[in-house]
């Protein structure tokens, strides 16, 4: 619990004369040092990952208990998903996930050119994958599987299957949402990167919006086999 | 009406004296605690009171022994007033076997009370004096709350399953029976009596009943609805025959083993794929939306009532 | 006091005028203001409500309103009260305020994000506000299924839209206030010379950030339910009602300790400052709140007794919420000691802090009636629950708003209230309080059930005590509008510390600058450190 040693005091006044350099012009004023802000920007962004474990945690335990009371109709309804295009969407993320690593070393070595395009790429497979969502979404209301008045499955599942339905219409439409949230943060980011505000020594921004993303692309890893492989082994 | 300021419920039940000898020592806890901090409080602010503008408290930091004290002793009292609940609430989750059972349905804003032999009240009970009585209850629509006060009794009422209280009347008299689960606009209009009568004259009144018990429809219900094409006594239908079944343990397709109780009814009847005999098909049809809740009151007594017969060799 | 005080030359209120320099503004202290207006405006908005419940119950038939009308006031009652006050206003008015000057800090660690906050904050609440207006929600503001999902006619879904932004701001809040505490801290302030405002707020930070997020996927849920027809929690489309009540109630258990935590923090301080000597057993209180904070996450069945859970899962639920209690009367055991051999004060806020212990005691003990499975079953639902969590909530939770409030005054305004008309104030809040509420904890053994808009004639007295106490109660809370106020343009200057106490909030000025010190603090003394040093810091 208690941390390492307190900050040290401010150095003096200095660099008064010269311009200030792109790192202390980054530092904002309740911090002393840039370290100090890193570390504290660092932790908000951990504190922030674990409410969106807790939100997403929520629903998965609505899904857990379903699941388990219903399990056929539950199989018989992920059975309609379509695995291809969930395969794949689950490679598109998971390699956005090493172009956002390469981002954030790329930005870590001061090569601007490579962190842009690393995160022009990120964001690209992250629209790839709202794309793809789309088209299964479009499939899902074709076949009258949205859940609602023009509801059809079988009579033996029809309830059951409609609530697996409503919760995956549920998780993947909040996950869709910070993906797309995401895909802002990227653009942000790529409009921080063109002015030159990302340095080496200045790159924690990049770090943060890093941790998010891998958030939103283990929540998928999460979400993927719960909605789509069930009961997929015994056929 | 009423004599003076109530400060105390009735007490007519067998628990109730239970609950209020413990709602008793629990006063008795409280109320010193309550006062040796206030009187704490009181006689160090005016012993220890500032004298003057500058002056400080001593410098006294703690002290293990007494935290120690001050941990383990409210830990121990709670124990026993964990163990002494528990034990109550042992007592009223258990009702003895042989009880009155009788159904109730909640709905906005009302009560239906459903005797086993017919007679039907809404919104007044009435129950024999000294009988063990269960009340099995579900709600048709949303999450009502049956609570007697005289009785120390209360159960949330909850639509697609059923909950159950008992108790054991021991004052004949008219006693509240209100709905304690926020239901809506009419919620404090939901309010009935429970009237317990000496045993003579429950029985009296119960014998002015109407057409036939509970079981009596439920057989009539089960031929209109054709439920004994399949399920069959000679167990030669395409359905597990029902003569005997309630209170057995049922084996499953799944290879789980539960017992035939009125859940288990009720959800066969709605939701016939949940739980499939071993053996047989599952090609029973969902009664969902064709019966009334008061329906499947009628065949699940109907069902109870079905005794074992002799299985012709197939 | 002295008449050569004088207010600093610059400070927090006079650096930069007009509208824009408050609404844009990253200064925490300008920022507690703004949530100090906030929640005051909630805290009468949910305060009318009040009256207007108390005046129905004056009399046994439902005569003032119609049920329906009642059914909206008790709802948006509590989820004014909970949401956009008793949440908010002791972290976001005192913590913001204080938590940076207390650790030495020139701010917190994101104030954009704090601001932020306090926007959130407002937009929830006014959407609520404009759910209330546009025709009220009745589902009570514990929105239970399926009733608030598939039976209510009312503005369930931007109420529940409100809630879920509002949460945000909670959970923001309570993220900035674990980040500073960890990672803002001046030379020297270790975990253990922390006051324990400090521990208290850090332990509501947790509950915020673990919690808020669940109640925000269930109202969600409600909503989405409502929308489009799921049936998560309709039995009819397959879902169950009692999933809800889990979920809703495993973050609104320990939204209670979020609600008396902070307050908790207050009285200590208070305590400290009132009898000029360390509290007893610093850290045996600084732990109990960390215990309160994780046990309160574990006991969230305590309120289903009766819901239809299994005899097991009541037993466990049982015990476990006996054990919560525990940590909460290791504090009250270590303020009363406090007081033993102090010098102790009886201004103002001492008088807050006095009510305090007694109230939240019997709020406490009553708690313990409550946790008694064979008790419960007889009074959940009933007015006695009623009574037992205003004991907590008003008696507690609000009096040490009102004493914080009082102590911080001089700090935040740089004057000094009328302590006359203070006192007064106090004095009848706390009796008004005791009439209001006393007689619910009867009505409830009685049998007399909650959220009734009539109700049977024999329980009419004990109803007309309580609402002649809710009319004292209410003038009480009145009074220090009008003398706070009053104070901001002719109270006399405080100084930076008028009373004589020992923290890093009474080094600086009344109102602090802007950047909260002229230098960095470098912290050598323990917290509470009356014995030498308190000639130094006397106004």
């Amino acid at each position: 619990m208690p941390d390492a040693a307190p900050h040290a005091l401010p150095d003096a006044a200095h660099h008064t004369l010269s311009q200030p350099t792109q790192a202390e012009v980054a530092l904002a004023h309740q911090f002393d040092s840039l370290e100090q802000q890193r570390d504290a920007t660092t932790l908000g962004m951990w504190v922030f990952l674990v409410t969106e474990v807790l939100f997403f945690g929520g629903l998965f335990t609505v899904y857990s208990v379903y699941r388990s009371s219903y399990p056929e109709a539950f199989a018989a309804a992920s059975h309609e998903l379509d695995i291809l295009l969930g395969t794949i969407n689950t490679v598109v993320l998971i390699t956005s996930s090493l172009t956002m690593a390469l981002a954030v070393h790329a930005a870590q070595v001061g090569q601007r050119k490579a962190l842009i395009a690393f995160l022009v790429v990120t964001m690209l497979l992250g629209a790839a994958f709202l794309g793809i969502k789309s088209v299964e979404y479009y499939h899902k209301f074709v076949e009258h599987h949205v859940p609602g008045p023009g509801f059809q499955f079988e009579q033996e599942y029809f309830r059951h299957a409609q609530l697996f339905f409503s919760l995956y219409f549920m998780m993947t439409g909040l996950h869709a949402l910070h993906m797309v949230i995401g895909v802002g943060i990227m653009l942000w980011m790529v409009a921080w990167a063109w002015r030159g505000t990302i340095t080496a020594e200045y790159y924690s921004p990049i770090e943060i919006s890093g941790l998010y993303w891998h958030f939103v692309d283990i929540v998928w890893i999460f979400l993927f086999p719960l909605l789509y492989l069930l009961g997929r082994h015994a056929h | 009406m009423w004599t003076g300021i109530p400060l105390f419920p009735e007490t007519a039940s067998t628990m109730a004296s239970r609950v209020d000898a413990l709602y008793l020592f629990l006063l008795g806890v409280a109320g010193f605690f309550s006062l040796l901090i206030a009187g704490l409080i009181v006689f160090y602010a005016v012993r220890y009171r500032r004298q003057s503008p500058r002056s400080v408290g001593a410098t006294i930091h703690g002290s293990v022994t007494l935290e120690l004290t001050w941990t383990i002793i409210p830990f121990l009292i709670t124990m026993v007033i964990f163990i002494w609940g528990a034990s109550v609430f042992f007592a009223m989750a258990r009702p003895p076997d042989d009880t009155l059972d009788i159904y109730v349905v909640g709905k906005q804003w009302m009560w239906k009370f459903q005797h086993l032999d017919g007679q039907r009240e809404i919104n007044e009970l009435h129950v024999p004096l000294g009988r063990p009585t269960k009340l099995i209850m579900t709600s048709e629509d949303v999450i009502h709350d049956v609570f007697v006060p005289a009785f120390r009794v209360k159960a949330d009422v909850l639509p697609g399953r059923y909950t159950n209280i008992w108790f054991q009347p021991t004052k004949a008299g008219r006693y509240h029976l209100f709905c304690a689960e926020y239901c809506g606009t009419r919620h404090s209009g939901m309010i009935g009596e429970v009237v317990v009568m000496e045993p003579t004259e429950y029985q009296a009144w119960l014998s002015g009943g109407p057409e036939g018990s509970l079981a009596e429809n439920g057989a009539k219900l089960f031929e209109s609805l054709a439920c004994n094409t399949c399920h069959r006594p000679d167990a030669q239908g395409r359905g597990p025959t029902l003569d005997g079944l309630f209170g057995k343990m049922v084996k499953l397709q799944s290879g789980e083993t539960i017992t035939a109780d009125e859940a288990y009814v009720r959800e066969s009847i709605l939701n016939p794929s949940a739980k499939i005999t071993a053996g047989y098909q599952p090609i029973m049809p969902t009664f969902q939306g064709l019966v009334t809740e008061e329906q499947l009151l009628e065949l699940i007594e109907y069902v109870k009532s079905l005794q074992a017969t002799p299985v012709a060799a197939r | 006091m002295s008449s050569t005080v004088l207010s600093p030359p610059r400070h927090y209120l006079n650096d930069g005028y007009g509208v824009k320099s408050w609404l844009l503004t990253r200064d925490h202290k300008r920022i507690a203001l703004l949530y100090l207006a906030g929640v005051t405006f909630f805290f009468f908005v949910g305060g009318a409500m009040a009256v207007l419940i108390r005046l129905e119950l004056a009399t046994p038939p439902g005569d003032l309103v119609s049920d329906e009308t009642y059914n909206k006031l008790f709802t948006m009652h509590g989820v004014m009260m909970v949401f956009f006050f008793l949440i908010p206003a002791i972290p976001a008015v005192i913590g913001n305020f204080l938590v940076p000057i207390m650790i030495g800090a020139k701010d917190l660690a994101l104030p954009k994000i704090n601001l932020l906050s306090w926007y959130i904050y407002m937009v929830g609440g006014l959407f609520t506000l404009y759910a209330l207006i546009a025709g009220g929600v009745d589902t009570g503001w514990t929105f239970y299924a399926p009733f608030s999902t598939a039976s209510s006619t009312t503005n369930v879904i931007p109420t529940a839209l409100g809630i879920f932004i509002t949460g945000f701001s909670s959970i923001l809040t309570g993220l900035n206030f674990i980040v500073t505490i960890h990672r803002m801290r001046a030379p020297g302030m270790t975990w253990f010379r922390m006051p324990l405002f400090l521990w208290s707020i850090y332990a509501t930070s947790l509950i915020n950030v673990l919690g808020t997020p669940v109640i925000a996927i269930t109202i969600l849920l409600v909503a989405a339910e409502r929308l489009f027809h799921f049936g998560f929690f309709n039995p009819a489309l397959g879902g169950d009602p009692v999933l809800f009540q889990h979920l809703f109630w495993f973050y609104s258990h320990p939204a209670v300790y979020i609600m008396v935590l902070p307050a908790m923090g207050v009285i200590s301080e208070l305590v400290a400052a009132g009898c000029r000597k360390p509290v007893f057993g610093y850290t045996f209180v600084a732990f109990a709140s960390l215990a309160i904070a994780v046990v309160g996450f574990l006991v969230w069945g305590h309120h289903m007794f009766v819901a239809g859970e299994s005899v097991y899962a009541a037993l466990i639920f049982s015990i476990l919420s006996f054990i919560v209690a525990v940590p909460s009367a290791v504090k009250v055991f270590n303020w009363t000691a406090t007081m033993y051999q102090g010098a102790v004060s009886w201004e103002t806020p001492m008088l807050y802090a006095y009510g305090f212990i007694g109230l939240f005691t019997i709020g406490g003990l009553t708690g313990l009636f409550l946790a008694a499975i064979g008790i419960d079953v007889h009074v959940t639902d009933t007015y006695f629950v009623i009574a037992h969590f205003h004991y907590i909530m008003v008696g507690g939770t609000i009096m040490g708003y009102l004493g914080g409030l009082h102590f911080w005054w001089p700090k935040m305004t740089g004057r000094l209230y009328n302590e006359g008309m203070a006192k007064v104030s106090a004095v009848i809040i706390f009796v008004g309080f005791n009439l209001t509420f006393f007689p619910q904890f009867i009505l409830g053994y009685l049998g007399m059930p909650r959220r009734y808009h009539a109700y049977p004639p024999e329980f009419q007295v004990l109803n007309v005590l309580s609402s002649a106490g809710a009319s004292i109660l209410g003038i009480g809370y009145l009074i220090p509008m009008i003398y706070l106020m009053w104070s901001l343009r002719y109270g006399r200057l405080a100084g930076s510390n008028p009373w004589g106490a020992v923290g890093l909030e009474w080094t600086t000025t009344s109102p602090p600058p802007t950047e909260n010190f002229e230098t960095t603090p470098v912290v050598t003394w323990e917290a509470y450190d009356y014995g030498s040093t308190v000639e130094g810091h006397v106004a």
